[in-house]
C-alpha cells in the first residue's frame, strides 16, 4: 500500500494530478446542477402561471357565444 | 437520406433529445472513469524513462485533448448561430466554455506537476505551454463576453467574433511541438504514421479520452439545459414587464 502511494518517488506529483483534477471536475458538475435546478425553481411558477391565465380567457369566450 | 439538423433548431425538440442521451451519458461516464482509472493506475506499466510520472498523462493528455476539442466546437457552434440564428447554437457555445476552461486549466496544472519531476521547471514560456495558456484567456474572455452584455443576441455576436478570431490559436498549439524549439514532446498520438505509444499505455489513455469526452457530453446537457430555460425565463420576464 505505501510503495502504490509512493509511486516511485513520484507521489508528490501523481497524487495532485489525479486530486485536483477530481476536484475541478466535481465542483463543475455540482455548479452546473445547482444552476439548472435553480433557473428550473424560477420558472416553474412562470410557465404555470402562463398557462392559466392562457386558459382563463379560453372559458370566457366559450362562455359568452 | 439527409438529416435534416434544423429540425434540432427548436429548442424544445433540442431539450427532448438531450434530456433522453443524458441518462446514458451519465452512466457511461461512470463506467469509463472507474475502468480508466483502474487501468491508469493498477494494471498500466511504468515508463522506463519517466517511471511512475507517466500516470499523470492519463488525466493531462485526456483534458488537453478536450481543451482544443470544446473550443472547435465552440468556433463550429459559433459560425452556425451566426450565420442561421439560431438560438441553440449561440447557447451551446455558452454552455460549453465553462467545461473548456476547466480542462484548460486542469491541463495545465497537470502538465506543471509533470513538468518539475521531468524537465526540471514548472513552467517554461515556451510555444506549446504558451499557446495553451491564451487558450484558457480566450475561454475567460468568451465567458466574460457573455457577461457584459444585457442584450443576450448583442452578446451573442461579440461572443461569436471573439471566439472565431481566437480559433486561429488551434492550429498553433497542435502544430506548436513541430515549428519551435519545446521542452514538451512532440504528438505521439494522432500523428501521421500511427501512435507511437505500446498498447499497454495507450489503450488506458484512450479509455480515459472517451470517458473525458463523456464526461464532457454528461455536464454539457445539464449546462445547455439551463441556457435554454435561462432564456425562456428572460423572454417572460421581458413580456411581464411589457404587459
Amino acid at each position: 500500500m505505501e510503495e502504490f502511494l509512493n509511486m516511485g518517488g513520484y507521489g508528490a506529483f501523481i497524487w495532485p494530478s489525479y486530486g485536483i483534477s477530481f476536484l475541478i471536475l466535481a465542483f463543475l458538475v455540482v455548479l452546473s446542477f445547482r444552476r439548472l435546478r435553480r433557473i428550473e425553481r424560477t420558472l416553474k411558477p412562470l410557465e404555470q402561471d402562463r398557462r392559466a391565465r392562457r386558459r382563463r380567457p379560453a372559458k370566457r369566450e366559450n362562455a359568452t357565444p | 437520406m439527409a438529416v435534416d439538423l434544423h429540425r434540432f433548431a427548436n429548442p424544445t425538440r433540442f431539450l427532448r433529445l438531450v434530456s433522453a442521451i443524458f441518462p446514458w451519458a451519465a452512466g457511461l461516464t461512470v463506467i469509463l472513469l472507474g475502468t480508466g482509472l483502474y487501468l491508469a493506475l493498477f494494471v498500466s506499466p511504468e515508463d522506463y524513462q519517466q517511471g511512475d510520472t507517466v500516470r499523470i498523462m492519463f488525466v493531462h493528455v485526456p483534458a488537453a485533448w478536450m481543451s482544443m476539442g470544446v473550443y472547435t466546437m465552440m468556433a463550429v457552434s459559433a459560425a452556425v448561430g451566426w450565420i442561421w440564428k439560431h438560438p441553440v447554437a449561440d447557447l451551446s457555445g455558452k454552455a460549453a466554455a465553462p467545461i473548456g476552461a476547466c480542462f484548460t486549466f486542469l491541463a495545465l496544472v497537470t502538465g506543471s506537476l509533470w513538468g518539475q519531476p521531468m524537465w526540471g521547471t514548472y513552467w517554461v514560456w515556451d510555444a506549446r505551454l504558451t499557446s495553451m495558456l491564451i487558450l484558457f484567456f480566450l475561454y475567460l474572455g468568451y465567458m466574460a463576453v457573455w457577461e457584459s452584455f444585457d442584450d443576450q443576441s448583442k452578446a451573442a455576436k461579440a461572443a461569436a467574433i471573439l471566439v472565431l478570431v481566437g480559433a486561429i490559436n488551434i492550429p498553433i498549439i497542435k502544430f506548436s511541438v513541430d515549428w519551435w524549439n519545446t521542452l514538451h514532446q512532440p504528438a505521439s498520438v494522432a500523428t501521421m504514421e500511427g501512435p507511437k505509444i505500446h498498447s499497454s499505455i495507450l489503450t488506458p489513455l484512450l479509455v480515459m479520452g472517451v470517458a473525458y469526452l463523456s464526461l464532457f457530453t454528461t455536464i454539457f446537457i445539464v449546462r445547455v439545459k439551463a441556457e435554454i430555460l435561462d432564456r425562456r425565463l428572460r423572454i417572460m420576464q421581458v413580456n411581464a414587464l411589457q404587459e
